[in-house]
């Protein structure tokens, strides 16, 4: 019974007919869309110029990935070899442009899947029948004990390392945490009495769960989408660090750090532009998600 | 002048700033309160009550500042006051009590802590002095065992009894003036008496001078000496009680006492030959938890219940808060599940599980809820919201849906320009109707009514009700009208039902409540609705005074009557023993209660106040 305390706008006029509104709420709304902050913006452009990359930067290479295009190893920037040449004296610019596909489209792959299955099988337990709810739940929790990384390498060591293994691998290592995140949300919206409503009227829980609930959590969901995308690039280039994950010739941009950790002495670009290239995906990623956050709470009128 | 304590002058106060325009919510206030007064601000949400009510502590909310005028408290010039001066007016000048005690507690703190923590922080008393102050308030403010109260943490005591403590923090720096923003508007009837009565005792034996903000003119009525009635942050009268009361001289004024001072509409010809009743529910019982060996649950919310509503016709469902009431809808509407009883629904018996009810049952009854804020998706528009049951129960898609829709949005006195709008734009009355909207949208033959005016103003819950009487008589839909407010269920059903702890203490027809012998509880409930006249308070103030009859330990039946924790009337040996009879009142009520009708008539019949 306790209303909480309003906010100090003031109260929408009590009227019943107020026809002045419709076009200014529209007019506002659009406006709230499209006023996205400075930051978000800069997010916005850093992600889309990475998944530029990984779409089209296998065909802006000016070498191909093999080629040992400088006879010095780990050369300086050039003209010829705007960001050096790595151990080989291969050029480095084009191996970070090949390198995003698999970067970028790994990680989005695997992070697709992960928050997918994991919203999806955080629904059901949601709505289920509680004994569904407990069995899920705790086949979960005993998944999210076993750190990633441990799990990453027993699998690589039982079925070897490729990129339908590695996508496979850092989808099953975030699938729990998303399910953890999307349940609890939907728990919460459960008890909420539109839905009740929907539950009175007759819906079917399949109904409830895609129409009730999903659309007033999807921006959390959204937000951990990107983080969970943030923490596999990371993953997925600590195992190519490790020597675990893309393997050779192909590089993805951690395995590029890992060849060229030994110019790090000579500050060689070879290894100072993959990290770069890693660096601007996830702070663009993370400025992008703390925008839409920022929306979220805004543009969702009053749920939180 | 001297014995002028606080003086408004031209205040204005606007929300927003320059870049993105200004709304001007508080639009040149003046209005003087004198030493030991108490003013009532009345208006409904967003009449800037709140807003003016917070200038006299120098306070605005976010996103608000002071354009203009002055407001003065005592000597003191409090929009001109910096920082620290604003620290020392609160400290010692003037104190607030909010609405919601229950949010203006630290739950990890005792209430001792809490409550003292004024004093201290403004170095004012010694911790000592302070919390021997503490219990003189507690006593002053009638709080149960006043001396160990303060060793309780905030959710150890009823929501009544917080707010009274609430008050006491206000007090414990002895200011000279005290804000009460809304302080009895969540509470329920009874309670909130007995803590009007604790705050007249206090204010008027500490002579505090009080500003007292409330949407309620009843209780208004009680505690003001004066009141000011604000409408879109303009005053639009300024006067005595009696004379505002009496003598309203503006158009809003009278508006808000007519909303309060409700008519009774005919009773509606219910269809009572041979037809089975619309819905059925005999021997009802059903709470939480583990269902045990005797058919009970953990914790039985509702014990033994029995009703019938014919079709076109409106039950009220009277109680206070945790007597089952919003139980029992939702056990109708299949939400939770029964332990025993049966419910029959045009004589057909309506299964428990959601699951086992056919999509006929489902659209013959709906449920509306009462926070018309979380009832309705706030990621859906509308239209969306209005054509899910269209199409859900009877197939209607495009140009079909579309009409209906607009019959709908018609029909609860909605422009059709808002079935673009989602519901975050919308205002609470504009939700309410949305909600009954979409019950109606499924063509249903009873709808539940769960407190669906209560989250609202006076005025616009009065709309409401209008409403839903209107709709009952063009469509000829049933009601279940749950509420814990007697005039709001007066002027809509045709029967009550009085609900105490899970029990039907009482059920008849609508006029059982209009005068005595009633159940006791039922009484006390009646007696509990402040009357539009000052005075009445006071005249009441020696009924609740009263000590109960004193009563030895009860036997272990289940079955004994619930209310006799707090019955006036109560019989040792007889009602702490044996369970209590059905008796049939003259009046055509049914009662569960051990005094016979003149007993109880002869009761009432002392009790000043009742008829």
């Amino acid at each position: 019974m306790n209303r909480p305390a309003q906010p100090s706008i003031p109260h929408p006029d009590t009227q019943i007919y107020d026809e002045a509104a419709p076009e200014a709420v529209k007019r506002s709304r659009r406006a709230r869309r499209g006023r996205m902050s400075w930051f978000g913006r800069l997010g916005f452009a850093l992600v889309g110029f990475c998944l530029l990359m990984a779409v089209f930067g296998p065909m802006l290479a000016p070498y191909k990935e093999g080629a040992l295009a400088s006879p010095f190893s780990f050369a300086s920037y050039s003209w010829a070899h705007p960001f050096g040449a790595d151990y080989l004296g291969r050029d480095m610019l084009s191996r970070v442009l090949i390198g995003a596909r698999y970067t970028v489209g790994l990680a989005l792959g695997a992070a697709v899947l992960a928050s997918g299955i994991g919203t999806c099988l955080g629904l059901v337990a949601a709505v289920s029948a509680r004994w569904v709810d407990e069995a899920m739940s705790r086949f979960f929790d005993a998944l999210i004990s076993i750190p990633s990384k441990v799990l990453a390498l027993v699998a690589i060591a039982a079925f070897g390392s490729s990129i339908p293994m590695l996508t496979m691998i850092a989808a099953v290592a975030y699938i729990p945490g998303a399910f953890r995140i999307s349940r609890s949300l939907a728990v919460n919206l459960m008890t909420l009495e539109y839905v009740l409503v929907a539950r009175a009227r007759g819906e079917r829980l399949f109904y409830i769960a895609r129409v009730e609930v999903l659309p007033n959590m999807i921006h959390p969901v959204l937000a951990d989408f990107g983080l969970r995308f943030v923490f596999i690039v990371l993953l997925l280039s600590g195992l190519s660090f490790l020597g675990l994950g893309v393997q050779p010739p192909n590089a993805d941009w951690g395995s590029l750090v890992r060849e060229n950790i030994g110019g790090l002495s000579q500050a060689a670009p070879a290894v100072l532009m993959p990290s770069i290239a890693i660096a601007t995906l996830t702070v663009g990623m993370n400025l992008l998600i703390d925008s839409l956050r920022r929306h979220a709470g805004v543009g969702q009128g009053g749920q939180k | 002048m001297s014995d002028v304590m606080i003086e408004v002058k031209g205040l204005r106060i606007i929300a927003g700033n320059a870049s993105e325009g200004t709304t001007e919510i508080v639009k040149g206030v003046d209005f003087t309160v004198k030493k030991g007064e108490v003013l009532a601000l009345i208006g409904e949400s967003g009449s800037g009550k709140t807003t003016i009510a917070l200038s006299l502590l120098g306070y605005t909310r976010h996103g608000c500042t002071f354009a203009g005028g002055s407001v003065r408290v005592g000597e003191t010039d409090v929009l001109s006051l910096d920082d620290a001066g604003r620290r020392a007016l609160r400290a010692r000048t003037v104190a607030y009590v909010a609405q919601s005690a229950a949010a203006g507690f630290n739950p990890a703190r005792t209430l001792m802590d809490q409550v003292i923590e004024p004093a201290l922080l403004h170095r004012l008393m010694t911790r000592e002095a302070a919390r021997a102050t503490a219990v003189e308030l507690f006593r002053a403010l009638a709080l149960p065992a006043p001396d160990s109260i303060g060793d309780r943490y905030p959710h150890q005591v009823s929501g009544g009894q917080l707010q009274r403590v609430m008050a006491a923090m206000a007090l414990i720096t002895g200011p000279a003036v005290v804000v009460f923003d809304e302080p009895t508007t969540a509470l329920d009837v009874t309670t909130q008496i007995e803590v009007l009565v604790a705050f007249k005792k206090a204010i008027r034996e500490l002579g505090t001078t009080a500003v007292y903000v409330s949407h309620d003119l009843a209780v208004v009525a009680q505690i003001a000496d004066r009141i000011v009635v604000l409408n879109g942050g303009t005053v639009r009268e300024n006067g005595t009680t009696g004379q505002v009361l009496d003598m309203p001289a503006d158009d809003y004024t009278r508006q808000l006492l007519a909303a309060t001072r409700r008519s009774e509409p005919e009773p509606a010809i219910a269809d009572t030959d041979s037809l089975p009743p619309l819905l059925e529910v005999r021997n009802l019982n059903a709470g939480y938890g583990r269902i045990g060996a005797n058919g009970v649950p953990a914790v039985c919310v509702l014990d033994n219940v029995n009703l019938r509503i014919a079709r076109g016709s409106a039950l009220g469902v009277i109680g206070e808060s945790g007597s089952g009431k919003t139980t029992l809808a939702r056990v109708v509407a299949g939400l939770v599940d029964r332990a025993r009883g049966e419910v029959l629904l045009d004589g057909k018996p309506l299964p428990a599980k959601l699951s086992a009810r056919t999509p006929d049952q489902y659209r013959r009854v709906q449920i509306v809820f009462q926070n018309a804020d979380t009832a309705l998706n706030p990621s859906h528009t509308i239209a969306d919201i209005l054509a899910r049951p269209m199409n859900f129960y009877h197939g209607l898609r495009g140009a079909a849906a579309q009409k209906r829709m607009f019959e709908l949005l018609d029909l609860v006195k909605l422009p059709a320009s808002i079935a673009r709008r989602q519901p975050g734009g919308l205002s609470g009355g504009q939700k309410q109707r949305v909600n009954l909207a979409r019950a109606l949208a499924a063509d249903p033959a009873l709808i539940l009514c769960d407190e669906v005016t209560s989250a609202l103003d006076t005025v616009v819950g009065a709309a409401i009700l209008d409403l839903l009487v209107e709709l009952r008589r063009e469509l000829g839909v049933s009601y279940m009208f749950i509420s814990h407010d007697i005039s709001t269920v007066r002027a809509l059903c045709d029967d009550v039902m009085v609900l105490y702890a899970g029990q039907c203490v009482e059920a008849g027809q609508r006029d059982v409540l209009a005068a005595p012998p009633h159940h006791p509880y039922t009484g006390l409930l009646v007696d509990s609705v402040p009357a539009l006249r000052p005075g009445w308070l006071d005249s009441r103030r020696a009924l609740t005074g009263t000590a109960l009859p004193s009563m030895g330990p009860a036997s272990d039946s289940t079955e004994l009557c619930s209310f006799r924790a707090r019955c006036p009337v109560r019989v040792d040996g007889k009602c702490n023993v044996t369970p209590p009879s059905v008796r049939k009142l003259p009046s055509g009520a049914v009662i569960l209660c051990h005094h016979s009708a003149t007993e109880l008539e002869l009761v009432e019949k002392t009790n000043p106040v009742t008829a």
